[in-house]
């Protein structure tokens, strides 16, 4: 048994005290994006904006590359990259198509045939992985 | 004195609210979603309620990483919604209740539930969406039917409260609002869910019959609902489907034994199966 055994659940992190610890500074600056007179300081000049928030260089380069899996996988939430990506234009539903690599048309067509199925999706050994 | 009448579950996607304030609720898409609130809102008609307890989870816009209360009472006297990053939405502003809220807030401490005091506190459509579903649409000079006591729950940062405290909590709100001296009609919404994952590879994740069983125990078994596992809940119905331990709050505030009076479940709204339920406390 792992210790955290929700780290079994294929494709999914858990936002739990470690992962916010580690993205503290990545969702703050996520969040600072909810208001527009910080989305135009921000479009204006992406590198300054930045440089208030002392991020490691990997969340900073992930921020400026619209990583977004890599965003998560590095302590950022969901409901902070979604400000990022709602500045960039990209609702839940679009982001949504990008983190699963479906592509916004399938993932839209999977969600009106009923979303991804429970069977085949509980445990990282049906998804092959550890 | 006051008293707890009813009971309401219901989904507070924001794409509803969108659907809502661009007059998109005709359209295929969102027909089925409103279709299943018809009743609902007659009913809310009926009920003219003086006062909805409202349990939801801000989206880290009154509360980001700085500050996160695992329980949050609104005692101020009125909430704006918020912008969110695309606007506020166009709804009126909600008003609390306060002196009945300040009675809440000293009752629930006095009784071991160490809630977090808000004097001053944006809305976001977590507490705006159920209140647009439930009364329909109303123009943002015009006024909620309704004053509102709104009570955020962390779901955001793992843990989310288990199930067994928001039962339990439940029960305190409804000591705590039925010791209050005025005569008023209050129901208490649970909102959030039903299940779906909104981040990373396993996004889109439905489970349609976890959470028709979800419904059934909110009506005849909620000790067993209130009983259901963090672990479960995040592998069995996504990442975000933990929104409905706050259902469990709601079902704690009635009667053990409740009439159902509606029910309706669709999926989808974005990426979200919408689940809504309406619970009488039986006489």
């Amino acid at each position: 048994m792992t210790k955290k055994e929700y780290n079994k659940i294929p494709g999914t992190i858990v936002f739990d005290a470690d992962k916010s610890r580690e993205g503290y500074h990545l969702n703050q600056f996520c969040i600072s994006l909810r208001l527009q007179k910080n989305r135009d300081a921000f479009n204006k000049n992406e590198e300054a904006y930045l440089d208030a928030y002392p991020m490691s260089k990997e969340q900073r380069e992930a921020v400026l590359k619209r990583e977004w899996n890599l965003l998560l996988e590095l302590g950022g939430n969901i409901y902070y990259t979604s400000k990022l990506a709602a500045n960039d234009g990209i609702n839940f539903q679009n982001l949504a198509g990008r983190m699963t690599g479906m592509g916004v048309d399938s993932y839209r067509e999977m969600m009106l045939k009923g979303g991804r199925s429970i069977e085949g999706n509980r445990d990282k050994s049906e998804w092959g992985e550890d | 004195m006051a008293k707890i009448m009813a009971g309401v579950g219901c989904s507070h996607v924001p794409a509803i609210g969108v659907a809502m304030d661009t007059g998109k609720t005709h359209e295929e898409y969102w027909k089925p979603v409103f279709e299943g609130f018809k009743k609902s809102r007659e009913w809310m008609k009926k009920q003219n309620p003086d006062v909805i307890f409202l349990v939801y989870n801000d989206h880290c816009t009154a509360f980001d990483s700085r500050c996160i209360p695992t329980f949050a009472l609104g005692c101020g006297t009125e909430f704006q919604p918020a912008d969110e990053g695309w606007g506020p939405r166009p709804v009126p502003v909600v008003k609390n209740h306060q002196k009945m809220a300040s009675h809440i807030a000293q009752s629930l401490v006095l009784n071991e539930f160490d809630i977090t005091i808000m004097n001053e506190m944006e809305v976001d459509h977590g507490l705006t969406v159920p209140l647009s579903v439930m009364f329909g649409d109303i123009k943002q000079n015009g006024e909620w039917p309704a004053l509102v006591i709104p009570l955020c729950v962390n779901v955001v940062q793992y843990p989310a409260p288990t199930g067994n405290r928001c039962y339990n909590l439940g029960k305190a709100i409804r000591r705590a609002i039925e010791s209050y001296e005025e005569d008023l009609n209050v129901i208490i919404f649970g909102t959030g869910g039903m299940s779906h994952q909104l981040q990373y590879k396993r996004a889109g994740l439905i489970n349609s019959d976890w959470d028709k069983r979800f419904l059934d125990l909110m009506t005849e078994d909620p000790f067993g609902a209130s009983q259901i596992t963090h672990l479960e809940y995040l592998r069995e119905t996504g990442s975000e489907g933990i929104e409905m331990v706050m259902w469990l709050i709601m079902r704690g505030a009635l009667n053990e034994n409740v009439t159902e009076v509606h029910r309706h479940y669709h999926v989808p709204a974005s990426n979200t199966a919408v689940g809504h339920i309406i619970l009488e406390n039986s006489a």
